[in-house]
Protein backbone atom coordinates (compact mmCIF):
# COMPACT_ATOMS: atom_id res chain seq x y z
CA UNK A 1 0.00 0.00 0.00
CA UNK A 2 2.42 2.71 -1.28
CA UNK A 3 1.55 6.44 0.19
CA UNK A 4 2.31 8.49 -2.90
CA UNK A 5 4.21 10.45 -1.36
CA UNK A 6 6.96 11.66 -3.20
CA UNK A 7 9.49 11.57 0.21
CA UNK A 8 8.12 8.23 0.64
CA UNK A 9 9.26 6.19 -1.77
CA UNK A 10 12.34 4.52 0.52
CA UNK A 11 9.94 3.92 2.78
CA UNK A 12 7.26 2.35 0.51
CA UNK A 13 10.46 0.13 -0.80
CA UNK A 14 11.11 -1.38 2.45
CA UNK A 15 7.50 -1.52 3.45
CA UNK A 16 7.16 -3.57 0.75
CA UNK A 17 10.30 -5.80 1.08
CA UNK A 18 8.99 -6.46 4.83
CA UNK A 19 6.08 -7.46 3.84
CA UNK A 20 7.39 -9.71 1.55
CA UNK A 21 9.40 -11.54 4.14
CA UNK A 22 6.93 -11.69 6.57
CA UNK A 23 4.93 -13.70 4.55
CA UNK A 24 8.00 -15.05 2.85
CA UNK A 25 8.77 -18.91 2.55
CA UNK A 26 12.09 -20.48 2.33
CA UNK A 27 14.57 -19.31 4.95
CA UNK A 28 14.99 -20.85 7.96
CA UNK A 29 12.13 -19.83 10.41
CA UNK A 30 14.63 -18.04 13.05
CA UNK A 31 16.58 -16.15 10.91
CA UNK A 32 14.17 -14.72 9.27
CA UNK A 33 12.57 -13.96 12.26
CA UNK A 34 16.11 -11.78 13.30
CA UNK A 35 16.32 -10.50 9.81
CA UNK A 36 12.20 -9.32 9.79
CA UNK A 37 13.08 -7.40 13.36
CA UNK A 38 16.20 -6.05 11.82
CA UNK A 39 14.25 -4.87 8.75
CA UNK A 40 11.33 -3.47 11.58
CA UNK A 41 13.48 -1.38 13.20
CA UNK A 42 15.47 0.23 10.29
CA UNK A 43 12.18 0.75 9.40
CA UNK A 44 11.37 2.87 11.97
CA UNK A 45 14.61 4.67 11.91
CA UNK A 46 14.24 5.23 8.10
CA UNK A 47 10.77 7.35 8.99
CA UNK A 48 11.44 8.83 12.04
CA UNK A 49 14.51 10.23 9.82
CA UNK A 50 12.38 10.92 6.73
CA UNK A 51 9.86 12.49 9.21
CA UNK A 52 11.81 14.55 11.44
CA UNK A 53 13.21 16.35 8.22
CA UNK A 54 9.84 17.31 6.43
CA UNK A 55 10.07 20.36 4.49
CA UNK A 56 6.82 22.68 4.79
CA UNK A 57 5.92 21.33 1.85
CA UNK A 58 6.08 18.09 2.24
CA UNK A 59 3.89 18.57 5.84
CA UNK A 60 1.63 20.09 3.32
CA UNK A 61 1.37 16.88 1.25
CA UNK A 62 0.46 14.32 4.62
CA UNK A 63 -1.56 16.82 5.71
CA UNK A 64 -3.31 15.90 2.49
CA UNK A 65 -2.88 12.23 2.15
CA UNK A 66 -5.95 10.44 1.42
CA UNK A 67 -5.68 7.81 3.90
CA UNK A 68 -5.39 10.73 6.72
CA UNK A 69 -8.30 10.41 9.17
CA UNK A 70 -10.97 12.79 8.86
CA UNK A 71 -13.73 14.35 10.73
CA UNK A 72 -15.88 11.11 10.28
CA UNK A 73 -13.49 8.81 11.04
CA UNK A 74 -13.01 10.35 14.34
CA UNK A 75 -16.42 10.05 14.89
CA UNK A 76 -16.16 6.83 14.38
CA UNK A 77 -12.97 5.94 16.55
CA UNK A 78 -13.04 8.20 19.62
CA UNK A 79 -16.85 9.80 19.84
CA UNK A 80 -20.16 7.92 21.23
CA UNK A 81 -23.65 8.61 20.15
CA UNK A 82 -23.08 10.86 17.40
CA UNK A 83 -26.40 12.48 16.79
CA UNK A 84 -26.00 14.05 13.13
CA UNK A 85 -27.61 17.78 12.99
CA UNK A 86 -28.14 18.61 9.45
CA UNK A 87 -29.08 22.22 7.81
CA UNK A 88 -28.71 25.80 8.60
CA UNK A 89 -32.19 26.50 8.70
CA UNK A 90 -31.99 28.67 5.67
CA UNK A 91 -30.48 27.29 2.23
CA UNK A 92 -30.00 23.50 2.84
CA UNK A 93 -27.54 21.36 4.29
CA UNK A 94 -23.54 21.62 3.51
CA UNK A 95 -21.76 18.19 3.23
CA UNK A 96 -18.46 19.78 3.99
CA UNK A 97 -19.83 20.59 7.35
CA UNK A 98 -20.52 18.11 9.74
CA UNK A 99 -22.31 18.52 13.01
CA UNK A 100 -23.85 17.04 15.70
CA UNK A 101 -24.57 16.29 19.37
CA UNK A 102 -21.62 13.19 20.24
CA UNK A 103 -20.11 12.15 23.65
CA UNK A 104 -16.35 12.34 24.16
CA UNK A 105 -15.89 9.43 27.29
CA UNK A 106 -18.20 11.37 29.79
CA UNK A 107 -18.66 14.27 28.32
CA UNK A 108 -21.36 15.31 25.99
CA UNK A 109 -19.95 17.98 23.28
CA UNK A 110 -21.27 19.53 20.08
CA UNK A 111 -19.18 18.02 17.55
CA UNK A 112 -18.43 20.23 14.10
CA UNK A 113 -15.64 19.35 12.17
CA UNK A 114 -14.97 20.23 8.09
CA UNK A 115 -15.02 16.89 5.97
CA UNK A 116 -13.38 16.24 3.03
CA UNK A 117 -14.09 12.85 2.15
CA UNK A 118 -12.01 9.69 0.91
CA UNK A 119 -13.45 8.52 -2.04
CA UNK A 120 -14.43 10.20 -5.22
CA UNK A 121 -17.93 9.86 -4.70
CA UNK A 122 -17.57 11.05 -0.88
CA UNK A 123 -15.08 14.37 -2.12
CA UNK A 124 -17.62 15.41 -4.83
CA UNK A 125 -20.65 15.49 -2.53
CA UNK A 126 -18.79 17.88 0.01
CA UNK A 127 -16.42 19.18 -2.24
CA UNK A 128 -13.01 18.31 -0.89
CA UNK A 129 -14.17 20.14 2.62
CA UNK A 130 -14.51 23.39 0.93
CA UNK A 131 -17.72 24.67 2.94
CA UNK A 132 -20.24 27.26 1.36
CA UNK A 133 -22.09 30.04 3.39
CA UNK A 134 -24.46 27.71 4.74
CA UNK A 135 -21.91 25.54 6.25
CA UNK A 136 -20.74 28.03 8.44
CA UNK A 137 -24.70 29.37 9.31
CA UNK A 138 -25.10 25.58 10.14
CA UNK A 139 -22.29 25.75 12.28
CA UNK A 140 -22.70 29.02 14.11
CA UNK A 141 -26.52 27.91 14.42
CA UNK A 142 -25.43 24.15 15.92
CA UNK A 143 -22.91 26.07 18.60
CA UNK A 144 -25.18 28.32 19.44
CA UNK A 145 -27.94 25.21 20.64
CA UNK A 146 -24.63 24.65 22.41
CA UNK A 147 -23.78 27.09 24.40
CA UNK A 148 -27.58 27.43 25.19
CA UNK A 149 -26.90 24.83 27.33
CA UNK A 150 -23.16 24.46 28.12
CA UNK A 151 -22.41 21.86 25.98
CA UNK A 152 -18.65 22.19 25.11
CA UNK A 153 -17.71 22.87 21.29
CA UNK A 154 -14.93 20.65 19.47
CA UNK A 155 -14.09 21.79 15.86
CA UNK A 156 -11.86 19.61 14.10
CA UNK A 157 -10.73 21.97 10.67
CA UNK A 158 -9.74 20.32 7.38
CA UNK A 159 -10.55 22.38 4.53
CA UNK A 160 -8.34 23.80 1.80
CA UNK A 161 -10.53 26.49 2.27
CA UNK A 162 -14.02 28.07 2.53
CA UNK A 163 -15.86 27.63 -1.34
CA UNK A 164 -14.54 29.86 -3.83
CA UNK A 165 -17.55 30.03 -6.33
CA UNK A 166 -20.59 31.77 -7.69
CA UNK A 167 -23.07 31.04 -5.52
CA UNK A 168 -20.92 31.00 -2.59
CA UNK A 169 -20.02 34.85 -3.20
CA UNK A 170 -24.11 35.04 -4.04
CA UNK A 171 -25.07 33.68 -0.54
CA UNK A 172 -22.41 35.73 1.19
CA UNK A 173 -19.54 33.62 2.59
CA UNK A 174 -17.49 36.46 3.48
CA UNK A 175 -20.56 37.74 5.84
CA UNK A 176 -20.89 34.29 6.91
CA UNK A 177 -17.79 33.71 8.02
CA UNK A 178 -17.56 37.91 9.43
CA UNK A 179 -20.54 36.48 11.39
CA UNK A 180 -19.27 33.29 12.91
CA UNK A 181 -15.80 34.95 14.06
CA UNK A 182 -17.30 37.56 15.87
CA UNK A 183 -20.14 35.13 17.52
CA UNK A 184 -17.55 32.12 18.27
CA UNK A 185 -15.53 34.91 20.28
CA UNK A 186 -18.21 35.63 23.24
CA UNK A 187 -20.18 31.78 22.89
CA UNK A 188 -20.86 30.92 26.86
CA UNK A 189 -19.33 27.93 26.65
CA UNK A 190 -15.83 26.05 26.35
CA UNK A 191 -14.34 25.80 22.66
CA UNK A 192 -11.75 23.57 21.71
CA UNK A 193 -10.44 23.56 17.96
CA UNK A 194 -7.98 21.49 16.60
CA UNK A 195 -6.71 21.41 13.24
CA UNK A 196 -6.58 17.58 12.36
CA UNK A 197 -5.80 18.09 8.52
CA UNK A 198 -5.62 21.31 6.40
CA UNK A 199 -6.50 24.92 7.86
CA UNK A 200 -7.18 27.11 5.05
CA UNK A 201 -7.25 30.36 5.82
CA UNK A 202 -10.99 32.31 6.48
CA UNK A 203 -12.43 28.64 5.91
CA UNK A 204 -10.46 26.85 8.54
CA UNK A 205 -10.73 30.31 11.10
CA UNK A 206 -14.74 30.29 10.34
CA UNK A 207 -14.70 27.53 12.89
CA UNK A 208 -11.42 28.17 14.68
CA UNK A 209 -12.13 30.42 17.31
CA UNK A 210 -11.71 28.73 20.56
CA UNK A 211 -10.44 28.49 24.12
CA UNK A 212 -7.58 26.45 22.94
CA UNK A 213 -6.53 26.13 19.46
CA UNK A 214 -4.47 23.12 18.73
CA UNK A 215 -2.90 21.53 15.48
CA UNK A 216 -1.50 17.94 14.85
CA UNK A 217 2.06 17.46 14.15
CA UNK A 218 1.67 16.85 10.42
CA UNK A 219 -1.06 19.66 10.17
CA UNK A 220 -1.21 23.16 8.27
CA UNK A 221 -2.30 26.56 8.92
CA UNK A 222 -2.17 29.19 6.72
CA UNK A 223 -3.81 32.54 5.72
CA UNK A 224 -3.35 31.82 2.24
CA UNK A 225 -2.65 28.08 0.06
CA UNK A 226 0.78 27.53 -0.76
CA UNK A 227 -0.49 27.37 -4.54
CA UNK A 228 -2.48 30.65 -4.53
CA UNK A 229 0.22 32.18 -2.57
CA UNK A 230 3.15 31.18 -5.38
CA UNK A 231 0.22 32.34 -8.18
CA UNK A 232 0.78 35.47 -6.78
CA UNK A 233 4.08 35.41 -5.96
CA UNK A 234 5.82 33.90 -8.39
CA UNK A 235 3.09 34.26 -11.14
CA UNK A 236 2.52 29.75 -11.66
CA UNK A 237 2.18 27.61 -9.02
CA UNK A 238 4.97 25.22 -9.77
CA UNK A 239 6.29 21.97 -8.22
CA UNK A 240 9.34 24.55 -7.64
CA UNK A 241 7.52 27.56 -6.05
CA UNK A 242 5.27 26.05 -3.87
CA UNK A 243 7.57 24.56 -2.12
CA UNK A 244 8.88 27.98 -1.61
CA UNK A 245 5.63 29.32 -0.74
CA UNK A 246 5.03 26.85 1.85
CA UNK A 247 8.50 27.71 3.50
CA UNK A 248 8.07 31.52 3.47
CA UNK A 249 4.50 31.47 4.94
CA UNK A 250 5.83 29.54 8.01
CA UNK A 251 2.51 26.95 8.09
CA UNK A 252 3.61 24.26 10.07
CA UNK A 253 2.52 23.14 13.41
CA UNK A 254 6.19 24.26 14.90
CA UNK A 255 6.10 27.55 13.22
CA UNK A 256 2.56 28.19 14.73
CA UNK A 257 3.82 27.59 17.88
CA UNK A 258 7.07 29.49 18.05
CA UNK A 259 4.08 32.69 16.84
CA UNK A 260 2.31 31.99 19.79
CA UNK A 261 -0.70 31.17 17.64
CA UNK A 262 -1.94 27.72 18.77
CA UNK A 263 -1.44 26.38 21.95
CA UNK A 264 0.46 22.52 21.25
CA UNK A 265 1.21 20.33 18.84
CA UNK A 266 -0.35 17.34 19.11
CA UNK A 267 1.97 14.33 18.60
CA UNK A 268 1.31 11.81 15.51
CA UNK A 269 2.26 8.44 15.44
CA UNK A 270 4.94 7.46 14.24
CA UNK A 271 4.99 8.29 9.84
CA UNK A 272 2.08 10.42 10.47
CA UNK A 273 -1.54 10.07 10.99
CA UNK A 274 -2.54 7.97 8.01
CA UNK A 275 -0.10 5.30 9.38
CA UNK A 276 -2.03 4.93 11.91
CA UNK A 277 -5.57 6.32 12.18
CA UNK A 278 -6.58 4.38 15.35
CA UNK A 279 -3.29 5.72 17.27
CA UNK A 280 -3.77 9.06 15.91
CA UNK A 281 -7.67 8.57 17.50
CA UNK A 282 -6.16 7.70 20.84
CA UNK A 283 -3.94 10.42 21.13
CA UNK A 284 -6.41 13.12 19.80
CA UNK A 285 -8.91 11.99 22.50
CA UNK A 286 -6.57 12.06 25.26
CA UNK A 287 -5.74 15.82 24.53
CA UNK A 288 -9.86 16.88 23.82
CA UNK A 289 -10.52 15.28 27.35
CA UNK A 290 -7.79 17.05 28.66
CA UNK A 291 -8.63 20.48 27.56
CA UNK A 292 -12.61 19.43 28.66
CA UNK A 293 -11.36 18.67 31.92
CA UNK A 294 -8.93 22.59 32.45
CA UNK A 295 -12.11 24.31 30.65
CA UNK A 296 -14.97 22.62 32.52
CA UNK A 297 -14.40 24.51 35.89
CA UNK A 298 -14.34 28.12 34.83
CA UNK A 299 -16.97 30.56 34.73
CA UNK A 300 -18.25 32.15 31.66
CA UNK A 301 -16.60 35.21 32.39
CA UNK A 302 -13.85 34.04 33.06
CA UNK A 303 -13.67 31.72 29.94
CA UNK A 304 -14.71 34.91 27.80
CA UNK A 305 -11.75 37.27 29.17
CA UNK A 306 -9.45 34.42 28.66
CA UNK A 307 -10.39 33.89 24.84
CA UNK A 308 -10.58 37.44 24.62
CA UNK A 309 -7.05 37.86 25.83
CA UNK A 310 -6.00 34.87 23.90
CA UNK A 311 -6.05 36.41 20.56
CA UNK A 312 -5.96 39.63 21.78
CA UNK A 313 -2.35 39.25 22.27
CA UNK A 314 -1.82 37.87 18.32
CA UNK A 315 0.06 39.83 16.04
CA UNK A 316 3.93 41.02 16.15
CA UNK A 317 4.81 45.14 15.63
CA UNK A 318 7.27 47.58 17.07
CA UNK A 319 6.02 50.39 19.18
CA UNK A 320 7.95 53.68 18.47
CA UNK A 321 8.03 55.83 21.44
CA UNK A 322 9.14 58.85 20.12
CA UNK B 1 -3.44 67.62 -26.51
CA UNK B 2 -4.10 66.85 -23.31
CA UNK B 3 -2.05 64.38 -21.75
CA UNK B 4 -3.91 61.42 -19.97
CA UNK B 5 -2.80 60.98 -16.91
CA UNK B 6 -1.08 57.40 -16.30
CA UNK B 7 -3.02 55.35 -13.77
CA UNK B 8 -0.92 54.10 -10.77
CA UNK B 9 -2.48 51.54 -8.38
CA UNK B 10 -5.95 53.53 -9.37
CA UNK B 11 -3.98 56.65 -8.37
CA UNK B 12 -4.63 59.37 -11.33
CA UNK B 13 -1.86 61.65 -11.86
CA UNK B 14 -1.53 64.35 -14.24
CA UNK B 15 -3.96 67.68 -15.15
CA UNK B 16 -5.86 64.99 -17.04
CA UNK B 17 -7.29 61.68 -16.35
CA UNK B 18 -9.19 59.09 -17.83
CA UNK B 19 -11.86 57.67 -16.18
CA UNK B 20 -11.68 53.71 -16.23
CA UNK B 21 -15.10 53.13 -16.29
CA UNK B 22 -16.37 55.79 -19.04
CA UNK B 23 -12.99 55.70 -20.29
CA UNK B 24 -14.08 59.81 -20.76
CA UNK B 25 -11.15 62.36 -20.63
CA UNK B 26 -11.75 64.67 -17.37
CA UNK B 27 -9.95 67.45 -15.86
CA UNK B 28 -8.48 66.06 -12.38
CA UNK B 29 -9.26 69.56 -10.78
CA UNK B 30 -12.93 68.68 -11.48
CA UNK B 31 -12.86 65.26 -10.23
CA UNK B 32 -11.18 66.24 -7.12
CA UNK B 33 -13.67 68.98 -6.42
CA UNK B 34 -16.15 66.45 -7.03
CA UNK B 35 -15.12 63.96 -4.27
CA UNK B 36 -13.01 62.11 -6.79
CA UNK B 37 -15.74 60.89 -8.70
CA UNK B 38 -15.89 60.80 -12.47
CA UNK B 39 -18.34 64.03 -13.39
CA UNK B 40 -19.67 62.01 -16.12
CA UNK B 41 -20.54 58.19 -15.02
CA UNK B 42 -20.10 58.54 -11.26
CA UNK B 43 -17.08 55.93 -11.33
CA UNK B 44 -16.01 56.22 -7.64
CA UNK B 45 -12.03 56.48 -7.60
CA UNK B 46 -9.24 55.83 -5.27
CA UNK B 47 -9.22 57.88 -2.20
CA UNK B 48 -6.62 58.32 0.11
CA UNK B 49 -7.32 58.23 3.36
CA UNK B 50 -6.00 61.46 4.59
CA UNK B 51 -8.53 62.51 1.72
CA UNK B 52 -11.14 60.44 3.39
CA UNK B 53 -10.53 61.73 6.38
CA UNK B 54 -10.75 65.41 4.81
CA UNK B 55 -13.91 64.63 3.44
CA UNK B 56 -15.85 62.56 5.75
CA UNK B 57 -14.83 64.06 9.01
CA UNK B 58 -15.56 67.59 10.21
CA UNK B 59 -12.53 70.41 9.10
CA UNK B 60 -9.56 69.68 11.50
CA UNK B 61 -11.79 68.06 13.77
CA UNK B 62 -9.67 64.31 13.33
CA UNK B 63 -7.26 63.22 16.32
CA UNK B 64 -4.87 60.55 15.35
CA UNK B 65 -4.17 57.89 17.59
CA UNK B 66 -1.35 55.20 17.74
CA UNK B 67 0.99 56.74 15.25
CA UNK B 68 4.03 55.19 16.93
CA UNK B 69 2.72 51.59 15.87
CA UNK B 70 5.24 50.12 13.10
CA UNK B 71 4.80 46.69 10.92
CA UNK B 72 7.81 44.21 11.99
CA UNK B 73 8.58 41.45 9.94
CA UNK B 74 7.94 38.70 12.08
CA UNK B 75 8.15 35.90 9.35
CA UNK B 76 11.33 36.74 7.84
CA UNK B 77 9.18 36.82 4.66
CA UNK B 78 10.89 36.95 1.29
CA UNK B 79 9.67 36.52 -1.82
CA UNK B 80 11.35 38.53 -5.06
CA UNK B 81 12.11 41.43 -2.65
CA UNK B 82 12.42 40.98 1.43
CA UNK B 83 9.25 42.16 3.30
CA UNK B 84 10.89 44.70 5.37
CA UNK B 85 12.64 45.93 1.91
CA UNK B 86 8.73 46.16 0.80
CA UNK B 87 7.40 48.10 3.53
CA UNK B 88 9.82 51.11 3.32
CA UNK B 89 9.24 51.03 0.13
CA UNK B 90 5.26 51.27 0.52
CA UNK B 91 6.29 53.67 3.18
CA UNK B 92 8.05 55.92 1.54
CA UNK B 93 5.68 55.84 -1.50
CA UNK B 94 2.63 56.56 0.90
CA UNK B 95 3.63 58.17 3.30
CA UNK B 96 1.74 56.23 5.87
CA UNK B 97 3.62 53.74 8.08
CA UNK B 98 1.03 51.05 7.53
CA UNK B 99 -2.20 50.44 5.48
CA UNK B 100 -4.52 51.81 8.22
CA UNK B 101 -5.23 55.41 10.09
CA UNK B 102 -7.68 55.42 13.12
CA UNK B 103 -8.86 58.20 15.99
CA UNK B 104 -11.46 60.45 16.65
CA UNK B 105 -13.43 63.16 14.96
CA UNK B 106 -16.49 64.60 14.16
CA UNK B 107 -19.07 63.96 11.74
CA UNK B 108 -21.39 67.45 11.40
CA UNK B 109 -20.72 67.66 15.02
CA UNK B 110 -21.40 64.02 16.33
CA UNK B 111 -18.35 62.78 17.88
CA UNK B 112 -16.93 59.35 16.85
CA UNK B 113 -14.18 57.00 16.16
CA UNK B 114 -13.16 56.68 12.62
CA UNK B 115 -10.83 53.81 10.87
CA UNK B 116 -10.04 53.86 7.36
CA UNK B 117 -7.35 51.27 5.48
CA UNK B 118 -5.99 53.03 2.35
CA UNK B 119 -5.71 50.68 -0.39
CA UNK B 120 -2.32 52.65 -2.05
CA UNK B 121 -0.32 50.96 1.17
CA UNK B 122 -0.16 47.01 -0.31
CA UNK B 123 -3.29 47.39 -1.74
CA UNK B 124 -5.17 47.91 2.17
CA UNK B 125 -4.06 44.47 3.48
CA UNK B 126 -4.33 43.48 6.70
CA UNK B 127 -1.27 42.60 9.04
CA UNK B 128 -0.56 43.00 12.29
CA UNK B 129 -0.62 46.79 12.39
CA UNK B 130 -3.68 47.12 10.96
CA UNK B 131 -5.25 44.49 12.98
CA UNK B 132 -4.22 46.34 16.39
CA UNK B 133 -4.95 49.78 15.53
CA UNK B 134 -8.56 48.97 14.37
CA UNK B 135 -8.90 46.46 17.49
CA UNK B 136 -7.27 49.45 19.76
CA UNK B 137 -9.81 51.71 18.00
CA UNK B 138 -12.84 49.31 18.76
CA UNK B 139 -11.73 49.15 22.52
CA UNK B 140 -11.40 53.01 22.68
CA UNK B 141 -15.14 53.14 21.01
CA UNK B 142 -16.21 50.73 24.50
CA UNK B 143 -14.72 52.73 26.70
CA UNK B 144 -15.55 56.30 25.61
CA UNK B 145 -18.94 54.63 24.36
CA UNK B 146 -18.87 56.42 20.84
CA UNK B 147 -20.06 55.59 17.34
CA UNK B 148 -17.80 53.44 15.39
CA UNK B 149 -16.95 54.72 11.52
CA UNK B 150 -14.68 52.33 9.61
CA UNK B 151 -14.00 52.88 5.94
CA UNK B 152 -12.47 49.62 4.35
CA UNK B 153 -10.42 49.82 1.45
CA UNK B 154 -8.34 46.40 1.12
CA UNK B 155 -7.98 44.73 -1.98
CA UNK B 156 -5.36 42.51 -0.35
CA UNK B 157 -7.84 40.98 2.73
CA UNK B 158 -5.01 39.31 5.48
CA UNK B 159 -1.98 40.50 4.38
CA UNK B 160 0.00 37.20 2.94
CA UNK B 161 3.59 38.53 4.03
CA UNK B 162 2.76 38.29 7.70
CA UNK B 163 0.91 34.68 7.29
CA UNK B 164 -1.04 33.47 10.13
CA UNK B 165 -0.77 36.73 12.47
CA UNK B 166 -2.46 38.07 9.52
CA UNK B 167 -5.44 35.72 9.77
CA UNK B 168 -5.05 36.57 13.59
CA UNK B 169 -6.17 39.73 13.18
CA UNK B 170 -9.27 38.79 11.36
CA UNK B 171 -10.50 37.03 14.85
CA UNK B 172 -8.82 40.12 17.10
CA UNK B 173 -10.64 42.45 16.06
CA UNK B 174 -13.98 40.23 15.89
CA UNK B 175 -13.60 39.53 19.39
CA UNK B 176 -13.16 43.68 20.18
CA UNK B 177 -16.16 44.26 17.99
CA UNK B 178 -18.14 41.91 19.60
CA UNK B 179 -17.58 43.30 22.71
CA UNK B 180 -18.19 46.47 21.44
CA UNK B 181 -21.82 45.36 20.57
CA UNK B 182 -22.11 43.64 23.75
CA UNK B 183 -22.20 47.43 25.49
CA UNK B 184 -24.29 48.32 23.11
CA UNK B 185 -22.17 50.29 20.56
CA UNK B 186 -22.97 51.45 17.19
CA UNK B 187 -20.67 50.34 14.31
CA UNK B 188 -21.17 51.64 10.75
CA UNK B 189 -18.64 50.07 8.13
CA UNK B 190 -18.65 51.74 4.95
CA UNK B 191 -16.96 49.46 2.00
CA UNK B 192 -15.16 51.10 -0.62
CA UNK B 193 -13.20 49.80 -4.05
CA UNK B 194 -11.46 47.07 -3.06
CA UNK B 195 -13.04 45.41 -0.04
CA UNK B 196 -11.69 41.53 -0.13
CA UNK B 197 -10.71 38.59 1.39
CA UNK B 198 -10.07 37.97 5.44
CA UNK B 199 -11.11 42.00 5.57
CA UNK B 200 -14.65 41.20 3.98
CA UNK B 201 -14.76 37.87 6.26
CA UNK B 202 -13.90 40.20 9.48
CA UNK B 203 -14.71 43.80 10.72
CA UNK B 204 -15.96 44.69 7.08
CA UNK B 205 -19.25 42.73 7.62
CA UNK B 206 -19.57 43.12 11.03
CA UNK B 207 -21.10 46.28 11.13
CA UNK B 208 -24.23 47.40 12.84
CA UNK B 209 -24.99 48.65 9.26
CA UNK B 210 -23.21 48.34 6.23
CA UNK B 211 -22.93 51.23 3.74
CA UNK B 212 -21.37 50.84 0.42
CA UNK B 213 -20.03 53.06 -2.01
CA UNK B 214 -21.09 52.67 -5.81
CA UNK B 215 -19.73 50.06 -7.82
CA UNK B 216 -16.87 49.18 -5.59
CA UNK B 217 -15.98 45.32 -6.01
CA UNK B 218 -16.61 43.46 -2.65
CA UNK B 219 -16.41 39.62 -1.97
CA UNK B 220 -14.59 36.44 -0.61
CA UNK B 221 -12.69 34.67 -3.44
CA UNK B 222 -10.79 36.43 -6.31
CA UNK B 223 -11.98 36.76 -9.22
CA UNK B 224 -8.99 34.29 -10.82
CA UNK B 225 -9.49 32.12 -7.93
CA UNK B 226 -12.94 31.91 -8.52
CA UNK B 227 -12.51 31.21 -12.23
CA UNK B 228 -10.00 28.65 -11.72
CA UNK B 229 -12.25 26.41 -9.18
CA UNK B 230 -15.33 26.60 -11.31
CA UNK B 231 -14.26 27.81 -15.12
CA UNK B 232 -17.36 29.65 -15.68
CA UNK B 233 -18.51 33.03 -17.14
CA UNK B 234 -18.58 35.30 -14.08
CA UNK B 235 -22.05 36.96 -13.61
CA UNK B 236 -21.80 40.93 -15.14
CA UNK B 237 -21.38 43.02 -12.09
CA UNK B 238 -20.18 40.21 -10.09
CA UNK B 239 -19.38 40.97 -6.47
CA UNK B 240 -19.91 44.63 -6.82
CA UNK B 241 -21.63 46.69 -4.00
CA UNK B 242 -24.86 46.41 -6.55
CA UNK B 243 -24.46 42.46 -6.49
CA UNK B 244 -24.51 42.24 -2.67
CA UNK B 245 -27.45 45.05 -2.01
CA UNK B 246 -29.68 42.85 -4.03
CA UNK B 247 -28.02 39.57 -2.28
CA UNK B 248 -29.80 41.30 0.85
CA UNK B 249 -25.80 42.06 2.25
CA UNK B 250 -25.36 45.60 1.92
CA UNK B 251 -27.80 48.30 3.36
CA UNK B 252 -27.52 51.32 1.55
CA UNK B 253 -25.32 52.12 -1.25
CA UNK B 254 -24.16 55.51 -0.50
CA UNK B 255 -22.34 58.08 -3.37
CA UNK B 256 -19.51 59.55 -1.39
CA UNK B 257 -21.22 63.20 -1.39
CA UNK B 258 -23.91 62.05 0.38
CA UNK B 259 -21.41 59.52 3.04
CA UNK B 260 -21.23 62.43 5.30
CA UNK B 261 -24.56 63.28 5.51
CA UNK B 262 -26.16 60.02 5.87
CA UNK B 263 -23.51 58.72 8.63
CA UNK B 264 -24.86 61.63 10.48
CA UNK B 265 -28.50 60.49 9.95
CA UNK B 266 -27.89 57.28 11.25
CA UNK B 267 -25.90 58.22 14.08
CA UNK B 268 -29.03 60.19 15.63
CA UNK B 269 -31.53 57.50 14.73
CA UNK B 270 -29.62 55.48 16.66
CA UNK B 271 -28.84 57.51 19.72
CA UNK B 272 -29.64 56.36 23.23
Amino acid sequence: MPSGLPFEREIDEMEELLAKMESGTGNGQVTASEEVRRMRRELANLIRKVYGNLRSWDTVLVSRHKNRPQTLDYIDMIFDDFVELHGDRAIGDDRAMRTGFARLADFRVMLVGHQKGHTLKERNECLYGCAHPEGYRKALNKMRLAAKFRIPIICLIDTPGAYPGIGAEERGQAQLIATNLLEMSRLATPIICVVIGEGGSGGALGIGIGDRVAMLEHAYYSVISPEGCAGILWKVATEETKPMAAEALKLTARDLFRLRVIDAIIPEPLGGAHRDPRGMGSILKDYLLRYLRELRDLSVAELLDQRYQKFRAMGVFVEQVI
Amino acid sequence: MASVGKMKRGVPEGLWIRCPQCKATIFRKEAESRFNVCPECQHHFYLPARERIRQLLDADSFEEWFKDLRPSDPLGFKDRIIYGERLKAEQAKTGMPDAAVVGRGYIRGRPVVFGVTDFAFMAGSMGSVVGEKLTRAVEEATRLTLPLIFVSGSGGGARMQEGILSLMQMAKVSAALARYDQAGGLYISVLTNPTMGGVAASFALQGDLTLAEPGALVGFAGKRTIWNTVRLELPEGFQTSEFLLKHGFVDRIVARKDLRTEVARIVDFCER
